[in-house]
């Protein structure tokens, strides 16, 4: 198919970012929103994978930019597993645990696009950001 | 479960592929795919993150975290650790020289902060071979911006208003060779990409070809919009097969989303590019020689006038520029003249692309803005010299350029005062010495090279420079006389004078600045018979220091040739007529009474 006009190019262009975004976050951390998910082994067990691929099915399907879902490891809260922080820029960082599927499309609508605490399932509300 | 979650770039420049980064990632997916991986993870072969003595790299994202030197058998542990438990393999992570801190972002190494990437901007960013990459990353914007928005001398005047100067060596401002291209009337014109890169070191154009095809295919367009031309050929030597491969995927890829073609973007624009393999001849890269080349001819020089901006290939009127100017036109285009103008000097605006290389710790392709020092360019980027040595000197333009001494570390780099300094800008090459490189056989090697590539033609540069040649040859076996320092001064500045093309015109610099820095070493050779580092074979000797010999019989042991005497536990003595000076001996000595020459 020909891209007769810049207006098709820019459609291309739109539907090919959303394939390659994940690495336009690299530099700047300054405004993106980062959703940490503890992936170590006791994580993996209680579910984090699909908590985490909850979290980027419903950020591509909402269409969310200036976020990054970053696995990182061992968070230490083993009573509370699957965690994720949510660092929202210019706010202290929140950790949440027990988050299966259900919660990690609460947290999106809620929290993130909303800035609605989720109070019932917070671990620790201030503390040092990861 | 579509979803990609994370993408794993592999570096899949010429360095790291020659270090077994396909088998990486062949590797990577196959490791994925056991754990059940492979649907939310890709695996992206991208173009040179520049950081080729690290090579192969392998970048995660979105974690951002960088690693280095990676063997296939690491393809195991990063699957297993990183993407199943997000945690870092901390050993493949890079370790700054000076500090040995170990980094996982690669925006807090030095190598990477002081750089400014235009040129540059999307190797080991995107997959080359996929221009919707391309694409999302704003390509063929500029294009198509051009074509729908802007008469051809709008164009002409941002990339003369930029200050863009010519990449190849020459320093031409760019927007005026379009404009003289424009101003020349005939019915058919080109345009030419030169890919001949041929400075011994230097490969930032094969590396943007490898990592950012569609940003030449692009700039060529645009360039051949300006000046009124519907072909343009690029002229690359057949040694850069990946290269060549990925060029073909991109004018492949080009046409069938009718970027390259009839009536581009629906304009009456119509343009497409042909390759043509050069041999791989130094020459080649001088414009006139190149035409002739892509004609079929030999590649030999012509005299300027006629520019080929008048009459070029096919005695057409010809617009030739190279690889890396290519590369910068789309992002003059999209963000404007005054952007490009406000990095770099008051007369060389925008990046360079180097090629660093030679005795640094990080060997690799830099790209900073115009105006950095060549101490922030070998020290903070290139992590200073290996083994913790001294820096001797830094040779830039490669065999046409000169040697640049301590003394000028902190000048800023620009065209014009590289050529203040005795050397030029050339291509970008940079190869650092350190002290146990012998002036003299650098000088030597460089000469080598340009007798052997000079194409003949004219005679100052056929018998010139191999009188030169023959004459340093003699200096480094110890032959030298006293008159030789005169006689290549004067020859050298006769070449200068006379040669038919830049090849010969500036085939002497090499001489004629190490001769100016570094004449005791000359002198040395020829009045003493020394070569202070050893390089020299024929002038190396080695010899024994009688306090410090203890007579272990370490050295006569190592001895090849058997030309070290002595009984245990005594002092042992080298016949100095039958050392080959292989410098086993010094090696082998644990008192150091072995005296290096």
């Amino acid at each position: 198919m020909a891209i007769k006009s810049l207006d098709e190019l820019r459609k291309i262009r739109e539907a090919s970012a959303k394939k390659v975004n994940l690495r336009e976050t690299g530099n700047s951390s300054e405004d993106i929103i980062e959703v940490l998910i503890g992936m170590a082994t006791c994580g993996i067990a209680a579910g984090a994978r699909e908590t985490l691929n909850t979290f980027i099915d419903e950020i591509d399907k909402k269409d969310i930019k200036n976020i990054r879902v970053i696995q990182v490891g061992c968070m230490g809260y083993c009573h509370s597993e699957p965690t994720v922080q949510v660092n929202i820029p210019g706010n202290s960082p929140v950790l949440y645990g027990n988050v299966d599927e259900k919660m990690a499309i609460d947290i999106i609508e809620k929290h993130i696009l909303n800035n609605e605490l989720l109070d019932e399932n917070i671990l620790i509300k201030t503390f040092e950001k990861a | 479960m579509s979803k990609i979650r994370s993408h794993i770039m592999v570096c899949g420049g010429t360095g790291c592929v020659s270090s077994s980064s396909e088998e990486i990632i062949s590797s990577l997916k196959s490791e994925l795919k056991k754990n059940g991986y492979d649907k939310e993870i890709k695996v992206v072969k991208t173009g040179c993150f520049g950081f080729c003595g690290q090579g192969p790299i392998v970048k995660i994202h979105p974690d951002n975290v960088f690693y280095v030197k990676v063997k296939p058998e690491d393809a195991k542990e990063i699957i297993e650790e990183q993407i199943i438990k997000g945690r870092k393999v901390e050993r493949l992570l890079y370790s700054e020289p000076v500090t040995d801190i170990k980094l996982d972002e690669y925006s807090k190494m030095n190598f990477y902060k002081k750089q400014y990437r235009i040129a540059l901007r999307n190797c080991g960013l995107i997959n080359p071979e996929d221009i919707n990459e391309y694409i999302a990353f704003n390509g063929y914007e500029a294009l198509g911006k051009v074509l729908t928005e802007m008469t051809q001398d709008d164009v002409i005047k941002v990339i003369k208003d930029s200050g863009l100067r010519g990449r190849g060596g020459g320093g031409f401002p760019t927007g005026l060779k379009w404009e003289f291209t424009k101003r020349s009337i005939n019915d058919q014109k080109y345009i030419i990409c030169n890919a001949d890169e041929g400075d011994p070191g230097a490969f930032m154009d094969r590396s943007i070809l490898e990592g950012d095809p569609h940003s030449v295919l692009e700039a060529m367009a645009i360039g051949a919009y300006a000046i009124g031309a519907n072909h343009g050929v690029i002229y690359i030597r057949a040694e850069y097969p990946l290269a060549i491969h990925r060029l073909e995927i991109a004018l492949k890829q080009a046409r069938e989303l009718g970027l390259l073609g009839n009536n581009i973007f629906s304009s009456d624009f119509n343009f497409d590019i042909e390759i043509k393999f050069g041999a791989g001849a130094f020459v080649c890269g001088e414009e006139t020689a190149l035409i002739h080349s892509v004609e079929g001819c030999r590649g030999e020089p012509t005299k300027k006038p006629p520019y080929p901006a008048e009459s070029g290939y096919n005695g057409k009127p010809t617009c030739v520029n190279n690889v890396e100017t290519f590369a910068n036109i789309t992002s003059i285009i999209n963000k404007g003249s005054k952007w490009f103008s406000s990095i770099g000097t008051e007369k060389s605006k925008g990046t360079k692309v180097f090629a660093l290389a030679g005795k640094v710790n990080n060997v690799g392709l830099v790209e900073v803005p115009m105006g950095t020092t060549l101490r922030e360019i070998i020290y903070d980027i290139g992590g200073g010299i290996t083994d913790d040595k001294d820096f001797k000197a830094v040779q830039t333009g490669g065999p046409s350029g000169g040697v640049i001494t301590k003394a000028d570390l902190d000048t800023p780099i620009d065209y014009e005062s590289l050529k203040s300094i005795g050397s030029m800008m050339g291509s970008g090459g940079m190869i650092v010495m350190d002290e146990d490189n012998c002036m003299v056989n650098i000088a030597k090697f460089y000469l080598e090279f340009t007798q052997d590539e000079s194409c003949g033609k004219c005679t100052p540069c056929r018998v010139g420079t191999k009188r030169m040649y023959e004459i340093l040859d003699r200096i480094t076996n110890g032959e030298g006389v006293p008159e030789d320092i005169d006689k290549l001064i004067e020859l050298g500045n006769m070449i200068k004078d006379t040669a038919l093309c830049g090849l010969g015109q500036t085939a002497p610099n090499p001489v004629l600045s190490t001769l100016h820095y570094f004449r005791e070493e000359y002198e040395a050779h020829i009045n003493d018979k020394k070569c202070f580092t050893g390089t020299c074979k024929a002038l190396a000797k080695y010899s024994i220091d009688p306090e410090k010999c203890i007579g272990c019989t370490a050295c006569a042991r190592k001895c090849p040739v058997d030309c070290i005497s002595g009984s245990p536990k005594e002092v042992h003595v080298i016949d100095q007529d039958k050392c080959i000076a292989c410098g086993a001996c010094y090696d082998a000595c644990k008192f150091d009474a072995v005296i290096k020459p």
